[in-house]
């Protein structure tokens, strides 16, 4: 089956089985292995990508699904080379340890920013609830969004 | 606080970035399972599904089309055993079973749809025989599953005469306690990858300990040392979990790709298999008896420590070690005996986890302190602040502690940040008569040895190199790896302090064998403590050479350096573990310094309790932890803060369930580790009492962590309710059914 879609803004069109899951189409097909599989059925979030802006778990998703979407990864929403302020946050504060949530985590929040320009500590931990993360205890993750996105007083 | 020199930017103190953040953010960085590798077979396991019996046969299905498929069974295998502590652990199970997911076949297939296909088509015959699933069933040695009576391996420690100090005591308290298996759930599954060529077999893996493997697979393969090369990839959490599992799946490995002529086979575990198959925490059953003065002086403890081993040794021995060291708890006690065992069950084998076998015993006299102050109508902080450890105090083993105690700090850091003794008063169950929702506020006080147990770093004698490379720059080579906890950041900057050199010029190799030496495994919370100060030794006699050399010849680091690496060729500096003098552990009798240094920490919880529900809500949590020095003010708090939640997972939901020898939950939609909406706000204490013998004085800090979290938890909630409970995790349906009970009682 062919589907043509966006990948980090770049339009392909893949033949590809259709029940074949994204995340495989991203790793196996493509190369691009930000997007990890932590448990293969939608429960640790390390696969988490965004689907047209919306934080979604590419080990659930068949590919057929994603015919004319738009799909961003870590590849595409953060970078070592010109690190975002997000980016910057969460490496000094201590956001990230082993590293094999990041991606996913990366994902999650910015799919958060996108909907909430300043989303308070409660809607943060919401939006990353389903990224689990064995090493950090999920503190220095939030304070590092908080970091950047400065929440207003109002709205704690 | 310790004094700080202020340093150069990213020296020891300060927090530089880490180095490893960018790469895994963006995922430019490749774990063991992202690397692409052309024509790579990949790898299957067939399990016995069957707790306990006598293998009788392996068939491959004759109507089945095994081309491109490679099998290998015991009978292909010369030398069947993966070298651990004790040697009992085959790479596949050959005549008996001795658990549910006792491998008995390995496959290898380029088409991963045909490998699934080819298992089911491999018959596997086994005679069952009646399994011993639990401590209880090995102890009444109801089946005999290891030598006579079930018991693997047995240690002791004695001081003083603890019977009698009890029977003479003013107030004596009993108690059993229990704990239950603990899965690591590092969120990056197993992964090996072996392949052979001229230079003999190369593995690479997300794995902990380089040497281990590199040991497992020189003894069973029969090859010399240099024909062994294993790498470690960059590694998704470990936690202990790939500490002594990564032998197996490594021989595994090996063996199928030499029965398929060399080519590339790697094996990628999914989640189910990975939390079936591999090693966990040790449950266990701690009894206690005490004796204490009216006042809350205690005098002596007798402590009967039972762990599950599982069904072979792995590391069992020395997770026993540890806890019987650390059973009498943060205290001073006159007399203590701990009898400790360890007993085989047809379950698969336990082996590290974060605590290795400090957990179970602290759990268990931190409630024992508890129901202690209970008994005495006594403040339980005040209680165990009447009789800490200090300088010294003399530990259960009779190692005098001479230095780097920070545990009345803590305590007293912890309670004032925590606000616990005014919460003391205005919450708890009195307080919430006639509320829906309880509160409550409990305290756990923990030790953890840093470094291995008694004469262990002697035995292993770690060493590190350190080489000058062109510009000035400076290499660090050791064989602790980066698990995420930053080995990798924080060698930099021990070693930038050490050599006299900006962060930016140290680089640290990737642990590969035979090209970094042997440093012995990062285990123990030993890698800044012991290894640590190894790097810091090693970069400064090398600052040294080249300041020398800057005196002869002038011109700055980099110009020096290389005028050095001109006239030498190379110029490496290595160290070597020296045991500190007079610091002797007598390993028969449990004598002696049984660590160099030990963290210390205070723990404080508050919880909200829903008496309709049941759930238990952490609303709060402080902690204050004695470090010796911090080296990376970040990372520090991060392994506090990280480790902590793992101890509150275990102390609230974390639960393996079994029926008849195989796990009902092997999924992370049924074991349930906490998320960012469980997680507590946390206030995290970094104190220093430094070590003299830790790079500016820094202690271990990965283990402490796990220790004091599930205590202070258990404490809080019985603040909140009244009930007291002795075993965890402590679910809603647990706290429903208690609630019942005392409601009965209550009535009647
Ligand atoms: S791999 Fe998709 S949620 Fe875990
Ligand atoms: S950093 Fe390891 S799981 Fe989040």
């Amino acid at each position: 089956m062919k589907v043509t879609l966006k990948i980090n803004g770049e339009t392909l069109t893949l033949d590809v089985p259709p029940m074949m899951r994204l995340i495989d189409v991203l790793r196996d097909r493509l190369d691009r292995t930000a997007t990890k599989e932590g448990c293969g059925e939608g429960e640790c979030g390390t696969c988490t990508v965004l689907v047209d802006g919306e934080a979604m778990n590419a080990c659930l998703i068949p590919i057929g699904q994603c015919e004319g979407r738009s799909i961003e990864t870590a590849e595409g929403l953060s970078s070592a080379a010109e690190p975002t302020a997000l980016d910057r946050a969460m490496v000094e504060r201590g956001a990230v340890q082993c590293g094999f949530c990041t991606p996913g985590m990366v994902a999650s929040v910015r799919g958060l920013l996108r909907r909430v320009e300043k989303p308070t500590e409660a809607e943060i931990r919401e939006a990353i609830a389903g990224n689990i993360c064995r090493c950090t205890g999920y503190k220095r993750i939030v304070e590092a969004v908080m970091a950047v996105t400065e929440p207003a007083e109002e709205r704690r | 606080m310790a004094e700080r020199v202020a340093g150069t930017a990213g020296w020891m103190g300060e927090a530089p970035a880490r180095v490893d953040g960018p790469g895994k953010l963006c995922g430019a960085t490749r774990y063991a399972a992202d690397a692409k590798r052309d024509g790579v077979l990949h790898a299957a396991v067939v399990r016995s599904e069957v707790a306990r019996g006598k293998l009788i046969g392996i068939e491959l299905d004759p109507g089945f089309d095994w081309t491109g498929i490679v099998v290998v069974t015991a009978s292909d295998i010369a030398k069947n055993v993966v070298a651990e502590v004790e040697e009992d652990l085959p790479i596949v199970a050959s005549g008996e079973i001795r658990h549910m997911y006792e491998p008995v076949a390995l496959l290898a297939c380029e088409d991963p749809v045909r490998l699934e296909r080819a298992k089911a088509h491999v018959r596997v015959e086994v005679e069952a025989l009646p399994a011993v699933l639990t401590i209880e069933q090995a102890l009444a040695c109801e089946a005999v599953i290891y030598g006579t009576d079930n018991v693997m391996r047995r240690c002791g420690v004695e001081q003083g005469d603890a019977p009698s100090a009890i029977e003479a005591s003013e107030v004596k308290v009993r108690g059993t306690y229990r704990v239950g298996h603990q899965e690591h759930v590092y969120l990056e599954p197993q992964v090996m990858v072996a392949w052979w060529d001229g230079d003999g077999v190369h593995v690479e893996g997300s794995l902990q300990c380089p040497y281990y493997v590199h040991h497992a697979l020189v003894h069973a393969l029969g090859e010399p040392n240099d024909r062994v090369q294993v790498r470690q990839a960059v590694t998704g959490g470990a936690f202990g979990g790939k500490e002594d599992y990564p032998s197996v799946i490594a021989l595994q490995m090996a063996l199928l790709s030499r029965k398929a002529g060399g080519r590339a086979v790697r094996i990628v575990f999914d989640r189910k298999e990975d939390i079936e198959a591999t090693t966990k925490r040790h449950p266990a059953r701690v009894e206690l008896q005490s004796g204490c003065d009216r006042d809350g002086t205690l005098r002596a403890l007798e402590a009967k420590v039972v762990l599950d081993a599982g069904a072979y040794h792995t590391l069992t021995p020395v997770v026993l070690s540890r806890a019987a060291l650390h059973a009498a708890g943060a205290y001073r006690w006159e007399h203590v005996r701990v009898e400790a065992c360890a007993v085989a069950t047809n379950t698969p084998p336990n082996g590290a986890f974060r605590g290795f076998g400090a957990p179970q015993v602290l759990f268990a006299v931190e409630r024992h302190l508890d129901a202690i102050a209970r008994e005495l109508g006594m403040d339980p902080l005040e209680l165990r602040k009447k009789n800490l450890l200090g300088i010294e105090s003399v530990t259960p083993s009779g190692q005098v502690l001479e230095s780097s105690v920070g545990v009345r700090e803590c305590v007293e850091v912890a309670e004032a940040r925590s606000g616990y003794r005014e919460k003391r008063g205005r919450l708890g169950v009195g307080n919430c008569v006639g509320s829906r929702t309880v509160r409550g506020i409990g305290a756990s006080v923990v030790l953890h040895g840093a470094g291995f147990t008694g004469s262990g770093e002697e035995r292993l004698k770690g060493v590190v190199a350190v080489d000058l490379l062109p510009g000035g720059r400076v290499r660090v080579r050791s064989s602790s790896t980066e698990m995420g906890q930053g080995t990798e950041t924080v060698f930099r900057q021990i070693a930038a302090e050490g050599a006299g050199v900006p962060f930016d010029r140290i680089e640290v190799a990737v642990p590969v064998s035979g090209i970094v030496p042997d440093s012995g495994p990062t285990v123990a919370s030993r890698t800044v403590m012991v290894v640590g100060e190894l790097v810091r030794q090693a970069a400064s006699d090398l600052g040294e050479r080249v300041r020398r050399e800057i005196e002869a010849g002038g011109g700055d680091f980099a110009a020096a350096g290389d005028r050095l690496l001109a006239r030498e060729g190379a110029v490496e500096c290595k160290r070597q573990f020296v045991p500190a003098p007079g610091a002797k552990f007598d390993d028969a009798t449990y004598r002696g310094v049984a660590y160099g240094a030990y963290g210390w920490a205070c723990n404080v919880v508050e919880v909200e309790v829903d008496l309709d529900t049941c759930e238990v809500k952490v609303v709060g949590l402080w902690t204050a932890t004695d470090v010796g020095r911090v080296v990376h003010p970040v990372l520090c708090a991060g392994q506090v803060e990280g480790g902590t939640l793992q101890a509150l997972g275990w102390a609230l939901w974390e639960e393996l369930l079994w029926k008849d020898g195989r796990i009902v939950n092997p999924r992370m939609t049924s074991y349930i580790v906490p998320t960012s909406l469980d997680a507590p706000p946390m206030v995290t204490e970094l104190i220093e009492a430094p070590y003299e013998r830790g790079p500016g004085g820094a202690k271990g800090v990965g283990e402490l962590p796990m220790d004091g979290g599930a205590p202070a938890v258990a404490a809080a909630i019985e603040h909140a309710t009244g009930l007291s409970f002795a075993s965890i995790p402590i679910t809603p349906e647990r706290i429903y059914d208690a609630l019942q009970k005392a409601g009965r009682e209550a009535r009647s």
